[in-house]
């Protein structure tokens, strides 16, 4: 069976001892961040993409992955024992998993969540092998206008699933698209908006973006908030192993959790938060079985599901950016910036250009899988003391990560001006409720959609019908208004609201 | 007329102003047809588009009535300008300002500088704390950047090493 083949082959390159190593450097960074509260994948992506240049892509992309799945594990810890979300997907373990630590059985709590994401990982991997090569064959079947119509698609499914006020995510997209555009247009090689200033001809850098407005502004709005009493469970870690009844309530809640998790994970817009919120609501639907604690006071299953469903979705979620090359959330477009870096045009031909960085992405994720249930459970001690690391430390810490990591990408000082005026603005959307990460979407997607655009209109001689009558266009297009009207439907609307204001 | 959110109104602004300074820049490119887009076509489109957005924030922001006026809030000014104001530094004390004539003083200094200015944007500032750290970090950043990945870095200032 080719699956086979093609695995045995992703796990000769993964199984390298560079290879390993960059896997472990990646999953041990993204536990550390996922650990610590304040400090996200984005941003953690972004400061290391500099440091990857001088590695070959394969190694690049495992480290960079690992450390999005490895933050999935590692925010866990700090939402079951202090009580914040050490990453958002994990703001929905809190509510269960801190109970259970307040009750003594932080232990069990903290097994719950690492078995159940090491399977929901495996799985989740599974299922991206399994899934890739049929997709990418579709993919090969799209022209100009498919491409346009599929990112119109992506991005409308993004604003959707995503928290906050619809109109204003759209409104952050197409800006986003617009400042993709900065710089030199390749068709003609009139450089647009550039103000006559030369490092501008380049376009603006995706590193600075996403440094300025997740990182910088996500310092200055945590600072402007009082310091939190932080209450760490660190004595009452004892006894990691769950009891034979907490096992019998895990495993079907494991189960649903990766199934769903992994279906999310690969639609547009989704990915790990999104999975989170929506098991714990099927989970919390479920009927209580007698003698079981009811949610919200230290529920088991309230910590399995939503935790083994972000890791499935951060698995699954590399579908979409494999086969057809378009980014489902903020972590999937740094990834196509980190791609490109490394001269991969993200798209289906990946596969049949790079099996070995295809593959061997995919078997070390199943590698990566195992370090971190090795890494979260017995040195779970390790990261406990992390907790007590005061912000005020870490803070100076991070801005300076992400000035070295701006001077670094193209050794210019300009960079660093650029990612100061980005601060201020990720500060200013922060300030007025505007939602970053459609931007940084958009920015990555602008270049791609204008020019399938350019090339659909030019192959139908300037005739915009060609979107509708196009099979696969014309229902990709549906799709996306049909997201559109569900979504502006008063009664699904006001759920919708309820369901990310609801902790 | 009252701003029913502030928070709404303001954005809108926003995107209004960039949306209209996309669109007003596009048209000094070519924009071209359908069949032959000019360079100016796609940002024309575009900003025209969340201009009209914005233009529709603003209006339900002005007619639609929320609890509390969503208002912004008050600005964190003392991080917003400690972190902006240390980043900066670091850019002008790791490669100097020749136009001014300021000397690059390399990343060492540049470390020390930014991590004591970046600092002040917290709640409390200890200087020996804060000293102990800027340590750790030099001696962190020379090894990871500059001995084991070989970024090329000016690592002490230029008058000292020519």
């Amino acid at each position: 069976m080719d699956l086979f083949d093609n695995l045995a082959l992703g796990f000769g390159v993964a199984f390298t001892f560079q290879n390993l190593i960059y896997a472990f450097v990646g999953c041990l960074l993204g536990t550390l961040i996922g650990v610590l509260p304040g400090v996200g994948p984005v941003a953690t992506i972004a400061m290391l993409l500099p440091a990857t240049y001088a590695l070959p892509p394969v190694a690049a992309l495992i480290m960079l992955a690992g450390i999005y799945y490895g933050a999935q594990y590692g925010g866990s810890t700090t939402a079951i024992l202090v009580n914040l979300p050490g990453e958002a997907s994990s703001v929905v373990t809190m509510i269960d998993g801190y109970q259970m630590a307040r009750k003594g059985r932080a232990g069990p709590a903290l097994a719950a969540a690492g078995l159940g994401s090491f399977f929901a990982g495996c799985v989740g991997t599974l299922v991206l092998a399994a899934f890739a090569v049929p997709l990418t064959e579709v993919a090969f079947k799209f022209g100009p206008a498919e491409y346009f119509s599929l990112m119109v698609l992506g991005l409308i499914g993004a604003v959707v699933l995503a928290s906050g006020s619809l109109i204003k995510a759209v409104g952050m997209i197409v800006l986003g698209l617009l400042m993709g555009l900065i710089g030199t247009d390749v068709n003609s090689g009139v450089a647009r908006f550039s103000f006559d200033i030369p490092e501008l001809t380049d376009g603006v850098g995706f590193i600075v973006i996403a440094m300025g407005v997740f990182g910088y502004g996500e310092i200055i709005s945590n600072l402007s908030k009082p310091e939190e009493d932080r209450e760490v469970f660190t004595a009452k870690v004892t006894g990691l192993m769950p009891t034979g009844e907490d096992f019998k309530r895990m495993v079907p809640a494991v189960l649903r959790g990766t199934a769903l998790g992994s279906a999310l994970g690969i639609l547009p817009g989704g990915g790990a938060l999104l999975a989170a919120f929506a098991t714990y609501t099927i989970e919390k639907k479920t009927k209580l079985q007698p003698g079981e604690v009811p949610f919200g006071q230290g529920n088991i299953r309230g910590v399995a599901a939503p935790e083994s469903a972000n890791n499935a979705a951060s698995q699954t979620s590399f579908i979409p950016l494999l086969t057809l090359g378009i980014p489902p959330n903020a972590v999937m477009a740094l990834m196509v910036g980190a791609m490109t870096i490394h001269n991969i045009q993200p798209g289906p031909q990946v596969m049949t250009s790079n099996p070995e960085l295809f593959w061997g992405l995919i078997a070390s994720m199943w590698i990566g899988n195992a370090m971190l249930i090795i890494l979260n459970l017995p040195l779970i001690g390790i990261w406990i003391k992390l907790l007590s690391v005061p912000y005020r430390w870490l803070f100076p810490a991070i801005v300076l990560f992400c000035a070295i990591g701006v001077y670094s990408t193209n050794n210019n000082t300009w960079d660093i001006w650029m990612v100061a005026m980005f601060g201020v603005v990720g500060y200013t959307f922060i300030k007025l409720g505007m939602e970053p990460a459609p931007l940084l979407l958009g920015f990555i997607l602008g270049p791609m959609m204008e020019e399938n655009l350019r090339r659909a209109m030019l192959l139908s001689r300037g005739d915009w019908s060609v979107f509708v009558t196009r099979p696969l266009s014309a229902s990709l297009l549906a799709m996306a208004v049909l997201l559109l009207i569900i979504v502006a439907l008063p009664s699904i609307k006001s759920k919708r609201q309820e369901a990310f204001v609801e902790e | 007329m009252n701003i029913k959110s502030q928070k709404d109104f303001f954005s809108g602004l926003f995107y209004l102003v960039a949306g209209g300074a996309f669109a007003f820049g596009a048209t000094n490119y070519n924009v071209g047809t359908g069949a032959r887009m000019g360079p100016g076509y796609f940002p024309l489109l575009l900003g025209i588009l969340l201009a009209i957005i914005g233009a529709f924030i603003m209006f339900k922001s002005l007619t639609v009535e929320t609890q509390d006026g969503e208002k912004i809030g008050k600005w964190a000014w003392k991080p917003l300008f400690f972190i902006i104001v240390g980043n900066l530094l670091f850019g002008i004390l790791l490669g100097g300002l020749p136009s001014i004539g300021v000397p690059a003083m390399g990343l060492i200094v540049a470390i020390f500088g930014t991590t004591l200015v970046v600092s002040l944007a917290g709640d409390t500032f200890k200087l020996k704390e804060v000293l102990i750290l800027s340590i750790i970090l030099s001696i962190g950043s020379y090894g990871a950047f500059v001995k084991l990945l070989n970024l090329q870095f000016p690592v002490w200032p230029t008058f000292i090493t020519g």
